[in-house]
């Protein structure tokens, strides 16, 4: 037994160091950069800590804390980590341990950004270990709302020429801005959100437990009617944030829009927050939903799939290749969990965790890049291997665990999807996740090409590769992918004991 | 006279300075207006005073008229000083609450 | 049959990876190329000494005995879904063999051929040339299809690698990526055949599948489908047509690895994969004959096409792709073990060939064999390619004669008449083709003024040992090898095809009594088809380019504009309903007194009706 609270100080430390920063280094970059490494710090020690503390062959809640908040209407504060939230957990850490060296070079209110980050990745963390669901959608909220200021403020601007029929809504919304793109952001996940806390009402109404923890309400029994309209709700709210076709639309805008360390965190975490409260929430609590609606999850779940990787092939900017590489990888996140099977499942999970680290990887490497030639034009580029080599190994690595390539992480979840789509109710969802494998590789493949390949580019000059402390988040997480790609096991082992109790109480004979 | 007659009439004045304070451009029409719906108010109170012996209604009367001046006083110079801020008094140029 | 031992294989599989770890993580070391390349040489030629040893100490098995040792991998409730290991049988112990010894000379052939370029790009070259080969061999070790599946990806990203180790040439960057995009999609069917094939069975492995398929207790009903699909993985990686346009455009890489990846071991992957899976293959006879087909259609095809080019790697690529079809033919016929044969006889003397004409390529700095020529007087350049060429073609005692009447046998015996036909004539025009290229790239009239070519000892002597090596084991298989029975006729048929082809390459360049010209003024239909590759690489192209990227670009407008401009259209009502509504604010008091006034008339009203 931990004699402390282990997953209090993972979640608050953040926090902590965000009121220190607020407090203590006003005006003192390094200082404000140094607290929020301690602080990250701490908190990716100790969940590597509780990762290897975790008891597997116990399995369900470990590390769990319950400290009651409002006794008569059910609310506790109440923590716990399963096998599932517990890689999530390490996701998170691994993600905004890099984050902090990837925005080593925020220049304007450094502290008000590390501050407002380091406050949302409390939220982030609070979510993922929750019990109950009150204080889970107040984490959940908390990691939200900062994104409006980190985006509005310290994002880029891009222009979008208004086109088409509703060229005429671009203008008037004023498309393209960075406040456009945090604007929408935030609407979009708080409507969600709306969603979400209908749910979480008609759940504790409707099953009369009297209390927001999910260990009781899982207890308890919904009839199946009400199981399918929460689950749809549930899966809308939580669909919105892991970017559902068609409700994704704020993710292009805001990943490009963002700054480096909010886009890896929102693309690494933050989007893997909404799969993961369509399982842990809507398949968890509502067996009967989950069974009826599995073919609108998985059905939605392809059509994500193959139209984010064709987007991704269309773009000429490189934050929005990703960002829809994003789109296309929450496809087959939500098409594993969709398929009820154990390998889909544990597929869906090491894909959250595969992807987030890809994509966290991805947009550092973006950053960077843009941080050194200035621009973010794919088709202006060209040959920069030859002055950035680090990177350009880096970026591809990116790209194999993208598409796939056994040795990467990328490949084991991919794998584990595939034997779970044929498994499952709708063997056909197999083609469309092999098909996006494929166009993958495609849009993968041809952006380094033209990045890192061929003759240098005229347009840019004096390009360099990384330095110093930019190294860090490059190398850790080029390491956790491949690491995790050749010994998935340390992984799937406890998510495993956790997907395995879930799918039996799905299943039913 | 019945009590009827003179709600009428405080009805009838009450109407007419309604009628004043909604349509009439010149500011300090609008506040003659007003002190029609007042004294109107005032009618109906003594008349009911009167048609049930209760003191109460003159007191309430007496109120009024007291915060009538008060409200006058009060109006007028708000009228002055927008007359010095606008240079006009008329009452379609008075938009600063505008949303 | 035999087992090997399990530990060596681990070493033969362990030395390789342990030198890429080194030369990846190690910068100084990677950086100095002389002590990469020393890293990388020492643990291959260990490899090769462990697989010696592995070889050597085999012991015979029960048939019911797995030669299989594995580890879990991917856990999963009541036993891992997959693991990995090493299935150390004769298949496997052959391919080490193999394997280890071609990637050693040609390791080492490449510290000569490579010599002038920078040396922390060298020191890339090897690391990667390391990782091949781990992924090489433990593709051949795979005891089960998932782990096959990997290292199959594995060594298809070390091609992507090696084609485009010359990354700034734009020719060399797009071949690289072609060839992944092209082999991805014949491994999306090899992946989709797996899977289905474990849910049908609960298992990747093949030891488990062999014995449920001896047993009867294989469930059949989608096993034609599940070996198509894996076949297709072979079709890709082992450029049968249609998706054989990958390995020509390969030759952008340096000649090593053309010889190592694109001739010996890589693309025969594909070979290998239907060998070892024969047992399951023979359960669906229908997929062999395809098979069959297939591979003598593509052996001749790819014929065709290398009679018509003049870069002598595009010719040897051909080539291969041409003797990958004879081998899958031989499969398709179901006798396997021929092919297998022929795959690994081929292992060496196209690699001689490759190495060989990296010699040529080194003396006069061209590919064009129309600009070679004159090297006669000095038999130490053409002999060893000469020896190479004479195995290809099928010449009496050399190698390749009893590997390809086995194969020709095999067809005959299967009764597959047309797919035979083709094959005979793949067999003279190889010995066409082949002759052609010596007699311009050796023996063809010099140009310039003839001097002693200078080509580096190590490239000569890796050259003559491999020549040493392929008589060596043609006159082992002449005078010790089992002879199979097949058509009396067949050994002479198919020498008098050999002879043919080397007649009329004779007659063509280099006696030149017959005009090449003329012949393909006569034959013009198919020689403007082959000159253009039949058209295939544009058809790919053209896919690619109107189809796919239109595609994704009508998808991404879609998004852009369709589905987001629905999102901002909603958007765009909302600030206009706002505005709407803002003008009830109009500021003028006068108009609250009459929302005030309307509204208390209206409770008013509602207050009496409700009373009512």
């Amino acid at each position: 037994m931990i004699p402390f609270p282990v997953l209090s100080i993972i979640t608050w430390a953040p926090f902590v160091g965000a009121v220190l920063i607020m407090f203590v280094a006003r005006h003192r970059p390094l200082a404000v950069r140094l607290i929020a490494l301690v602080s990250t710090a701490v908190s990716v020690v100790l969940s590597v800590f509780i990762f290897v503390a975790y008891e597997r062959e116990a399995a369900g809640f470990q590390f769990y804390e319950k400290v009651p908040l409002v006794p008569p209407l059910g609310i506790s504060y109440e923590l716990g980590v399963d096998g599932m939230s517990l890689l999530m957990v390490l996701l998170t850490s691994v993600i905004i341990f890099a984050g902090v060296f990837a925005s080593w070079t925020v220049a304007t209110r450094s502290q008000e950004f590390y501050a407002l980050l380091l406050a949302l990745v409390t939220g982030v963390y609070g979510v993922f270990v929750s019990l109950d669901l009150f204080v889970f959608f107040l984490f959940y909220e908390l990691a939200v709302l900062p994104m409006y200021l980190l985006i509005g403020i310290w994002g880029s601007s891009g222009e979008v020429r208004p086109r088409g029929i509703f060229g005429w809504a671009f203008r008037e919304t004023g498309v393209g801005s960075k406040e456009y793109a945090a604007m929408k952001l935030t609407l979009y996940l708080l409507f969600g959100s709306a969603f979400i806390l209908v749910g979480i009402f008609a759940l504790y109404y409707g099953t009369g437990s009297g209390s927001f923890s999910f260990l009781e309400l899982e207890a308890a029994s919904v009839t199946p009617r009400t199981q399918f309209w929460v689950f749809l709700a549930f899966y809308i709210g939580f669909g919105i944030l892991a970017g559902i076709w068609p409700l994704h639309t704020w993710s292009p805008d805001g990943h490009a829009s963002a700054p480096t360390a909010v886009s890896m965190l929102h693309a690494g975490v933050l989007m893997k927050l909404g799969a993961y409260g369509v399982v842990r929430l809507g398949m968890g609590l509502l067996p009967d939903g989950a069974l009826e609606l599995a073919w609108l999850v998985g059905g939605v779940a392809c059509i994500n799939v193959v139209y984010g990787a064709l987007s991704a092939m269309a773009q000429t900017d490189l934050k929005y290749v990703i960002a829809y590489s994003s789109v296309s990888h929450m496809g087959l996140v939500m098409l594993g969990a969709a398929t009820l099977t154990e390998a889909g499942l544990n597929g869906s999970v090491f894909q959250m965790f595969a992807h987030g680290v890809m994509t966290g990887l991805f947009f550092a490497l973006v950053g960077l890049v843009y941080e050194k030639a200035h621009s973010r034009e794919i088709f202006k580029m060209g040959g920069f291997g030859r002055a950035m080599p680090g990177i350009a190994t880096a970026f591809t690595v990116g790209g194999l665990s993208s598409l796939g390539l056994p040795a990467t992480s990328g490949f084991v979840a991919e794998i584990l999807t595939f034997m779970g789509a044929w498994r499952s109710a709708h063997p056909w969802w197999l083609v469309p996740a092999i098909a996006g494998t494929f166009l993958t590789a495609v849009y993968v493949l041809r952006v380094t090409k033209q990045i890192f390949w061929g003759p240098p580019s005229p347009h840019f000059h004096h390009l360099e590769d990384a330095r110093g402390p930019e190294w860090v988040a490059i190398v850790l997480l080029t390491a956790v992918i491949v690491l995790f790609g050749i010994a998935p096991g340390i992984a799937l082992d406890p998510v495993d004991t956790a997907t395995v109790p879930l799918l039996s109480r799905l299943v039913k004979p | 006279m019945p009590l009827g007659a003179y709600l009428t009439l405080a009805a009838l004045v009450f109407a007419i300075g309604l009628f004043g304070v909604l349509t009439r451009r010149n500011a300090v029409g609008i506040l003659l207006g007003i002190e029609l719906m007042l004294n109107a108010v005032n009618i109906n109170l003594v008349a009911f005073a009167r048609f049930r012996t209760d003191l109460a209604g003159l007191i309430f009367t007496l109120f009024t008229i007291s915060i009538t001046v008060a409200e006058v006083a009060v109006g007028l110079a708000i009228v002055i000083v927008l007359f010095r801020v606008r240079r006009t008094v008329e009452a379609d140029h008075l938009d600063l609450p505008r949303g | 049959m035999r087992t090997g031992s399990a530990t060596l294989a681990l070493i033969v599989l362990g030395l390789p990876f342990a030198s890429f770890l080194l030369l990846a993580l190690v910068r100084p070391l990677r950086r100095s190329a002389g002590a990469a390349a020393g890293v990388s040489i020492t643990a291959i030629a260990g490899a090769l000494v462990a697989a010696i040893l592995d070889f050597r100490t085999a012991v015979p098995r029960e048939p019911t005995q797995s030669p299989s040792t594995t580890w879990a991998w991917l856990p999963g409730d009541g036993g891992p879904m997959a693991t990995v290991g090493v299935m150390v049988d004769d298949l496997s112990l052959t391919m080490l063999l193999l394997v280890t010894l071609v990637s050693l000379l040609v390791q080492v052939y490449s510290w000569a051929y490579l010599h002038d370029e920078p040396r922390p790009s060298l020191g890339r070259y090897y690391a990667y040339h390391s990782l091949f080969a781990f992924s090489m061999l433990g593709l051949v070790l795979a005891p089960n299809f998932l782990q096959m599946f990997i290292f199959w990806e594995l060594v298809g990203l070390c091609s992507y690698l090696l084609i485009g180790y010359w990354y700034d040439r734009p020719s060399a960057a797009r071949a690289a990526v072609k060839a992944f995009w092209i082999t991805k999609l014949g491994d999306l069917g090899f992946v989709a055949g797996i899977v289905m094939l474990w849910s049908a069975t609960g298992t990747f492995d093949f030891w488990t599948l062999f014995s449920m398929g001896t047993m009867g207790t294989l469930p059949v009903e989608l096993l034609p489908c599940i070996m198509f699909l894996i076949y297709l993985g072979a079709v890709g990686k082992s450029a049968q047509f249609p998706l054989h346009i990958w390995l020509p455009d390969a030759m952008e890489g340096p000649t090593p690895v053309s010889a190592l990846i694109h001739a010996a071991t890589m693309v025969t992957a594909g070979v290998f994969l239907v060998n070892r899976a024969f047992p399951l293959f023979r359960l669906t006879p229908d997929v062999l004959v395809l098979v069959a087909w297939v591979g003598a259609f593509t052996a001749l095809l790819a014929a065709s096409m290398a009679c018509v080019d003049d870069d002598i790697k595009r010719v040897l690529a051909y080539s291969t792709v041409s003797q990958l079809g004879l081998m899958m033919a031989a499969a398709g016929a179901a006798a396997p073990e021929a092919g297998f044969m022929h795959l690994v006889v081929h292992g060496v003397f196209k690699a001689l060939l490759f190495l060989g004409a990296g010699v040529v390529i080194h003396v006069f700095h061209t590919n064009d064999v129309f600009r070679m020529g004159g090297l006669r007087p000095w038999p130490w350049t053409w002999l060893p390619f000469v020896v190479a060429t004479l195995a290809l073609a099928g010449v009496w005692p050399l190698p390749g004669f009893y590997t390809k009447e086995a194969i020709l046998a095999g067809v005959l015996h299967a009764h597959l008449t047309l797919p035979f036909l083709m094959l005979a004539l793949t067999s003279l025009l190889t010995s066409f083709y082949m002759f052609r290229v010596v007699f311009l790239a050796f023996f063809a009239r010099p140009h310039g003024h003839a001097h002693t070519p200078h080509v580096p000892w190590l490239m000569d002597y890796v050259c003559r040992l491999l020549a040493a090596l392929t008589l060596a084991i043609g006159f082992r298989m002449a005078f010790f090898g089992e002879h199979h029975e097949g058509p009396g006729w067949l050994p002479a048929f198919s020498l008098t095809l050999a002879g043919a082809g080397f007649v009329l390459a004779w007659a063509m360049y280099h006696r030149r009594v017959v005009d090449p010209a003329r012949v393909a003024a006569a034959l013009w239909p198919i020689d403007a088809l082959a000159r253009r590759r039949y058209f295939l690489d544009a058809i790919f192209a053209g896919l690619y380019r109107w189809v796919l990227l239109t595609f994704a670009r009508l998808i991404g407008w879609t998004d852009r504009y369709l589905v987001d401009g629905v999102l901002n259209v909603l958007s765009a009502w909302t600030l206009r309903a706002g505005d709407r509504v803002r003008g009830l604010q109009t500021g003028l008091p006068q108009d609250y007194v009459y929302g005030v006034a309307l509204g208390v008339l209206l409770l008013f009203v509602l207050a009496q009706w409700s009373l009512r």
